[in-house]
């Protein structure tokens, strides 16, 4: 499984991996927002933590379909099915790997961004801990919506579609986690169910996605 | 030891092969016949434990199957040594040095995969079945884009395996030169369509 975990994060590194393509586009959205909104009266900072969230649910989203359909391509999604380590645990490590790539990176530089968008203060401790408690869930999520859309060809409009209900309550949590934090409000309900959505979906996600992958296989 | 009695398998529910009953024992092969349409895919891979069979039953452990496909499974930006040594670690299996000497890559080894013609890259992923460890092959195909001489290098491999008690089944239409293999004919094993006549009859 740390074989499974170390090629993933080297094939994601490596030329055409697709590491950076989620940040870039945080990043831009981030950049552009504050441009687009303007800088009066405060508006900005009230709707920053719903554009942080968005921007990472949408980064998030752009490499789900690198998950599986690479190794379908391939024919390594094949061979990893008739490998001594179960379907499920395949799932299990690459949404972890893709947490690692997309999900991490992004909970580390969103102070920067929250900078842009005028956050205030009270804000940033709970945007990191909102999304380092709520990315978890946007790969597990993904990577179960990766898993029905294997076999299409150009599946990614479909994948979109069927991932983005699933990511709302995360991004509700989330948000609010965020605007509360930055308005001193007490925030430990909505931090509780961000994170049992993420505990919630890695614990039964990986086994709905590998009997999804093992109907595709057929 | 695989033994299948009364196989039937389906591809997208439509049953291929039918009626299949046989045995092989350690160190024979066997070598699967057919036109292109005839069902050797999809036998493979219901022996792969990739599908259920559509009737009957077989006997191979899932931990005894090293399956190759047509597709070899290669990740362009790795290189040789570690798209190897990934499937090694996976397998748990021997060290990926004698695979890559015995499929005669010893050269490529820093290439990355994506940079190597279409029968070195077959070589490579034939070299995977070594580093499995796996006592039974199930091998779609494997001389397609080989040349005569990785054709003999690939047979000698095959005859080791056979050799140190292992068993092979192989769907190809060359001439390994293996002893004790025996080929299945998959010709009378065909499903039979229902030929339609038309709606005369109920008219009739």
């Amino acid at each position: 499984m740390k074989a499974l975990l170390l090629r993933d994060l080297r094939l994601a590194f490596r030329s055409g991996g697709g590491f950076g393509l989620g940040l870039a586009f945080f990043f831009l959205l981030s950049v552009l927002v504050p441009l687009g909104v303007g800088p009066e009266g405060g508006t900005l900072g009230r709707i920053a933590p719903g554009i942080l969230w968005v921007g990472a649910l949408l980064a998030c989203l752009l490499s789900l379909d690198r998950i599986f359909a690479l190794d379908h391509e391939d024919g390594s999604l094949d061979l990893l099915a008739t490998a001594p380590i179960p379907l499920e645990a395949v799932v299990a490590v690459k949404a972890f790997a893709h947490w690692l790539v997309t999900g991490l990176p992004l909970t580390v530089i969103a102070p920067g961004l929250g900078v842009f968008l005028n956050l205030p203060p009270g804000g940033y401790q709970w945007l990191v801990l909102s999304l380092l408690l709520g990315t978890p869930a946007l790969s597990v999520i993904g990577a179960f919506g990766a898993a029905v859309t294997v076999g299409l060809r150009r599946g990614g409009l479909l994948l979109s579609l069927l991932v983005l209900p699933l990511y709302v309550p995360t991004l509700i949590f989330g948000g609010e986690v965020v605007r509360r934090g930055a308005e001193n409000m007490a925030l430990a309900t909505p931090l509780a169910l961000l994170a049992a959505i993420s505990l919630g979906a890695a614990a039964l996600l990986p086994f709905a996605a590998a009997s999804a992958i093992r109907v595709n296989l057929r | 030891m695989l033994s299948l009695s009364n196989l039937a398998v389906a591809r997208g529910g439509v049953t291929v092969l039918q009626g299949l009953t046989l045995t092989v024992r350690p160190g024979q092969a066997l070598i699967l016949r057919g036109p292109n349409g005839s069902g050797k895919t999809t036998l493979l891979r219901t022996l792969a434990g990739l599908q259920p069979p559509a009737e009957g039953s077989f006997d191979l452990p899932p931990d005894s199957i090293a399956y190759a496909a047509h597709a070899d499974g290669l990740k362009s930006t790795l290189t040789v040594t570690e798209n190897l040594a990934f499937w090694s670690r996976i397998y748990g299996g021997p060290a990926v040095e004698n695979a890559i000497r015995a499929l005669d890559l010893t050269q490529l080894v820093r290439r990355r995969a994506g940079e190597l013609s279409a029968g070195q890259k077959r070589r490579l992923g034939l070299a995977r079945l070594l580093v499995t460890g796996r006592p039974a092959w199930l091998l779609d195909e494997p001389t397609v884009s080989l040349d005569v001489a990785s054709v003999a290098l690939f047979a000698g491999v095959v005859r080791d395996h056979l050799g140190k008690g292992g068993l092979a089944v192989i769907a190809t239409h060359v001439d390994l030169g293996l002893p004790e293999a025996t080929v299945l004919d998959l010709d009378p094993h065909r499903a039979r369509v229902i030929q339609s006549t038309g709606f005369d009859e109920a008219f009739a």
